[in-house]
């Protein structure tokens, strides 16, 4: 929580000044009633009609004075609270692309995504309500206390008795509800996950028939929220009443005590008035107080979960060393294995080789044999569990990140695009890409007649991931956008299944032609498409069964030549 | 606007129950708390002055002015229940509508718009709209309660002055609602803006691998934080804007303070004879009402930034309910006992209206014949399973399931008749079993186990750390092949009469893929199958081959007759072993 208290260190100015308005408006507030008072007793008292006219217009202008103030505070609130959201939610998104893959795997992108939109949008109304209300209760409470104070400071005792059961109930009501409002938000995660995926799935939904399941079950989940939303308002709903009933015994009290003060002198009756007068302010002012503590623990909730991903440490720290493309050896494993997070079993054990630069490394391997694991080492998604793994002759624990990533291109298994133009999804890479670079990546990854074919060429808006792009069309153009990037590591990790045959070999040529000196990792399923590299990697259950040529693994390597000839036959 | 509230209302009218209790628990709980003061008076007067204090009345008094509070206390808890309940179920069903909805949409709405703007409208949007509810029903309630509470005891002192008061409240209304217009582009803004940061954060951080991958942060902060920043500057127009509308009318309280004021002084000392007798008591006691009287007033304007808010993200969620949805087809003919034999004829299709894709397709496939499309990667073969399965309609000429219009079929008794398995995989988040069941969720664990060893994914799954009751979820670490293997197991286990393969078997190994071609061998027998792959070997032994290339039939036959015929096809074949 501390945590999130150093976004509104920036605004100190708007913090301090929206409450002192606040308070300016409170106290020509409290003027009013004065000035009243004085058209009582010297305006009516004196007949004088001018008097009178003279202290209405003050009033008015005291009131037009409370206008200003009230707006100057409504205005810095706004300020304030907005660059805070602003400024909060830049943070957890920034800090979410300083978390490594382990981290995301654990925390899961659809609660990621509910925290930067609607808990930072509630954390946002809690200091926003902060800054309007607190400063106006506390200070209407703190003067009525004074006062009573002063004209009979025994009788203001109750108020001490009062405020000690006034803070019991507030702490026992936030206590309780403050994991109840976290709970909501987690089962509204839930919701939100669960759209995403049958939006994604639609067409699996829809040709299974099971649009009535799904809605039924989003009622379910829908009623399972609103069950647990309403188990948290019923003690919310407590703090109100039981703040009015706390203070109303108060002055019950202090009517009765009040009385017999009365009796014995230390009290008139005017000043029992006054008192119960005062009672009754600090009773309004109070609920507010109450209020403003209610929407306070809301916003704690959410900003508790905020707090919760700022805090979350990466697991992998940057190295310092730059990485150095012109050394010999581009990619070597030294007794490499790994393990995700979670899962006992070792995804790859045991894996060594080396590629010198301008090489080309096949992986081939059966279905969760490890090879995506694998290319996924090159560019530190993740840490190898034991073993090093060294890019460039260096061990990629050393080096920075980002530098490193900037000179490996990598292809996912899964073709997704940004949103934006063709020209922004090719320059992701490499902001300064030139027209005539990315001409060429999309010439190599055959793609230029996608884009030719593209209502605006280049500029053609891609919708989000893609969709509109058939699965082939995205994964030449993923491609493209790897090789726009100059890299000088080409990561393909099983990106060319969803090209037709011609395609994929008229792809693999312009790459072996037009790309020199660029050492390439291919992952596929089609051994064709590996035959030709300096080094094939067979994989069978993370283990590395065979590696060599083509033809040496046809001598040597049993499940090599399996997979080989059943392509064949 | 207006509308908006209205069908907000419709919403709530399964409620109403709660909604009267709501009004006569709020009512009660009001009553008794304006009576509060009434007992201090009271009391005060039986407390005089020294030897003159009345025990017994003090005694009597301040036992009920205890029953009264305790009473207001239990309605004004009651009163917050009720308006829970009718809040939380109204956007239960409005949210339950929405997902529900999802569901009848064309899918061409689907492919359309970015999935994250529509998740900020299932999830943010309504909860904006609960909290907006519920203050707002809240602050009403009480507001209305009050104000026609405190009338009642100013009519009874003063009739000439109440309707001072009365004639001057439409100047705070007036103020509330020219603010009200001016803050509502700015709220309409900031919702927007806010579906669409919610969509490119969707967007960012479902993809962080790929952002990690190219060293793309920095430049994915830039575009979040734009829209970051314009989401901020527009909230704090919206919420500034809006909050103008509180010390507004407040002012305008003062107004009225003042002119019951000024008339009611003036009144005292007789200047103005119209207003009736009036005393200092008079005027002190009214000018209490008068403050009471303005309050609600307000507070109502300080929750209409709330309600605004509400207003524009039901307008959102709205917008979605009434887009168009595919016809209801529930009274159509339902497909039962096919046969398989399904023809196109001269069928036209295109996602745009001026960028034909398919055109003028036929053919014919007999029941359990074996249809290969090939072609080249964009040439329309995903469309035809768009079409073939109704996800998108066709624009012209026909499509025939054993001779019937399929556009007279009912779509779900249509697309029953299919098995699909796509390229794209889909797990959802629940376990290994839940996912292989999904067409068939009261398949016991032993079908389930038979379709996963057929589809050859026992193996693997065996291996997880709970087997078949794995939670698993599209980013819970399964390769995609493995993904690809439980979505066959999913159509080995509902058997259906018809089947769809596009690119099943893209992501698996072919050791794996020919263990499962036995699987599916048997799978298909007397089956009509369309298969797309890349693999010619694959399909090979299909009983007729579409070779496909730009929304067009280029050749078809088999495959002997189509090598004969040394075509496109020829070509493709001998490429893929050119190496």
């Amino acid at each position: 929580m501390q945590h999130l208290l150093r976004f509104l260190k920036p605004y100190k100015k708007e913090l301090f000044l929206g409450p002192f308005f606040k308070l300016l408006e409170a106290v020509f507030e409290l003027f009013v009633p004065v000035v009243m008072a004085k058209i009582i007793d010297n305006g009516i008292a004196n007949g004088d009609t001018a008097y009178i006219g003279r202290m209405c217009g003050l009033i008015v202008l005291l009131g037009v004075c409370g206008l200003g103030f009230a707006l100057t505070c409504q205005y810095f609130a706004a300020r304030c609270a907005y660059s805070y959201g602003r400024d909060l939610r830049d943070a957890v998104f920034r800090h979410i692309g300083r978390l490594s893959c382990t981290e995301l795997d654990r925390l899961g992108t659809s609660t990621l995504i509910t925290r930067i939109t609607t808990d930072v949008t509630a954390s946002q109304q809690g200091v926003n309500m902060f800054i309007r209300l607190a400063s106006r209760a506390p200070f209407l409470v703190m003067g009525a206390i004074v006062m009573t104070f002063v004209i009979d400071w025994q009788l203001s005792l109750l108020f001490l008795a009062v405020a000690p059961l006034l803070g019991l109930v507030l702490w026992v009501v936030t206590r309780k509800t403050i994991p109840m409002y976290g709970r909501n938000q987690q089962k509204l995660d839930g919701i939100s996950r669960h759209t995403g995926e049958d939006l994604v799935g639609v067409r699996v939904i829809r040709a299974f028939s099971r649009q009535k399941q799904e809605a039924s079950a989003f009622q379910d989940e829908c009623t399972d929220l609103e069950r647990s939303m309403l188990s948290a308002g019923r003690i919310a709903a407590l703090l109100d009443p039981m703040t009015f009933l706390l203070m109303d015994l108060g002055i019950v009290a202090v009517l009765w005590f009040g009385g017999g003060h009365v009796d014995t002198g230390r009290l008139s009756q005017g000043d029992l008035t006054a008192f119960a007068n005062y009672m009754n302010q600090i009773l309004l002012a109070g609920v507010q107080l109450a209020n403003l503590i209610q929407i306070l623990t809301k916003a704690q909730a959410s900003s508790l979960r905020i707090a919760q991903v700022l805090e979350t440490e990466t697991s992998m720290q940057d190295g310092t060393s730059v990485p150095d493309p012109s050394a010999p050896e581009a990619i070597a494993f030294e007794d490499v294995s790994f393990g995700y997070a979670g899962s006992g079993d070792a995804a790859l054990s045991h894996i060594s080789f080396t590629l010198q630069k301008g090489q080309t490394l096949g992986i081939i391997g059966g279905t969760g044999s490890g090879k995506s694991t694998l290319v996924r080492l090159i560019d530190r998604s993740y840490d190898a569990t034991e073993g090093r793994v060294r890019v460039f002759g260096q061990d990629v624990r050393e080096m920075q990140e980002r530098p490193l990533r900037r000179l490996i291109g990598s292809v996912p298994q899964k073709a997704v695009l940004f949103s934006g133009t063709v020209t922004e999804n090719l320059r992701v890479a490499d902001a300064d890409a030139s027209e005539e670079t990315m001409r060429t990546a999309l010439e190599i990854a055959q793609a230029a007649e996608i884009v030719d074919r593209l209502p605006f060429g280049m500029q053609t808006r891609l919708m989000q991931g893609g969709r509109d792009l058939s699965g082939g069309q995205k994964q030449r153009l993923t491609i493209a956008r790897a090789l726009a990037g100059r890299p000088a590591v080409l990561i393909l990790d099983d990106s060319m299944s969803a090209l037709d045959y011609a395609t994929d070999a008229a792809l693999r040529r312009a790459l072996e032609t037009r790309c020199e000196g660029m050492t390439k990792v291919i992952v596929s399923q089609r051994a064709t498409s590996l035959m030709h590299a300096d080094l094939i990697l067979v994989l069978d259950d993370g283990v590395c069964v065979g590696q060599g040529t083509h033809e040496a693994l046809l001598e040597s390597c049993e499940v090599y030549r399996e997979i080989y000839e059943t392509q064949m036959a | 606007m207006k509308k908006t509230i209205g069908r907000i209302l419709s919403y709530a009218r399964p409620y109403w129950p709660f909604f009267l209790l709501t009004v006569a628990f709020v009512l009660a709980g009001t009553l008794l708390a304006l009576r509060v003061p009434v007992y201090i008076g009271r009391a005060v007067d039986a407390a005089v002055s020294p030897g003159h204090v009345d025990y017994a009345a003090l005694r009597q008094t301040a036992l009920e002015l205890a029953g009264v509070v305790l009473a207001a206390a239990v309605f004004k808890y009651l009163g917050g229940l009720c308006i829970n309940k009718l809040a939380f179920g109204t956007v239960r069903d409005l949210r339950a509508d929405l997902t529900a909805k999802l569901g009848r949409m064309p899918l061409s709405y689907i492919d359309r718009t970015p999935h994250g703007d529509l998740i900020a409208r299932v999830v943010p949007d309504i909860e904006i709209l609960s909290d907006g509810l519920l203050q707002g029903f809240a602050q009403l309630f009480t507001g209305v309660v009050t104000i026609l509470g405190t009338l009642r005891f100013m009519l009874g002192m003063n009739v000439k002055i109440t309707l001072i008061v009365v004639l001057m409240t439409p100047l705070s209304m007036f103020a509330a609602a020219k603010i009200t217009a001016l803050s509502h582009g700015a709220y309409e803004r900031q919702s927007r803006l806010r579906g669409d940061l919610s969509a490119l954060t969707g967007e960012l951080v479902g993809a962080q691998h790929i952002v990690k991958a190219f060293a793309y942060e920095s430049r994915a902060e830039e575009r979040f934080t734009k829209v970051s920043a314009d989401l901020g500057e527009a909230g704090r127009l919206a919420t500034f804007y809006a909050s103008v509308a509180n010390p507004l009318t407040r002012f305008v309280n003062g107004l009225i303070y003042a002119a019951v004021g000024t008339v009611g002084a003036l009144g005292a000392i007789g200047a103005l004879p119209w207003i009736g007798a009036m005393t200092v008591g008079d005027l002190a006691s009214f000018l209490a009402y008068a403050n009471q009287y303005t309050k609600p007033f307000n507070e109502i304007s300080g929750v209409v930034a709330e309600l605004q808010n509400a207003v524009s993200c039901a307008k959102r969620v709205f917008e979605v309910l009434d887009a168009e949805e595919e016809p209801d087809d529930s009274a159509a003919a339902q497909a039962s006992d096919i046969r398989g034999s399904i023809e196109l004829r001269d069928v036209c299709f295109s996602y745009l209206p001026d960028k034909p894709l398919i055109e003028h397709v036929s053919m014919k496939a007999a029941p359990g014949e074996r249809i290969a499309i090939v072609g080249p990667t964009g040439c329309g073969k995903s469309t035809i399973i768009n079409l073939l399965l109704r996800f998108y309609e066709i624009r012209s000429g026909q499509i025939l399931l054993d001779g019937i219009d399929t556009r007279t079929l009912s779509r779900d008794s249509l697309r029953r008749q299919f098995g699909m398995v796509l390229q794209e995989t889909w797990i959802f988040s629940g376990t290994v079993a839940e996912n292989i069941a999904y067409g068939k969720p009261e398949a016991t664990r032993d079908e389930i186990e038979a379709a996963a060893r057929a589809a050859h994914a026992h193996g693997f799954i065996k291996r997880l750390p709970q087997g078949y009751d794995t939670p698993i979820s599209e980013t819970s670490g399964l390769s995609q092949g493995q993904k690809q293997l439980l979505c066959i197991a999913r159509i080995m286990l509902t058997d259906p009469p018809m089947l769809i393969l596009d690119e099943a078997t893209s992501s698996i190994d072919l050791r794996t893929e020919q263990r499962i071609q036995r699987g599916f061998q048997k799978l298909m027998q007397g089956k009509t199958s369309f298969i797309i792959a890349h693999r010619l070997s694959t399909i090979r032994t299909a009983d007729h081959i579409l070779v496909m290339r730009d929304g067009h039939i280029l050749e078809q036959g088999t495959h002997d007759s189509l090598m004969a015929q040394g075509g496109f096809y020829a070509d493709l074949y001998r490429a893929q072993f050119a190496g």
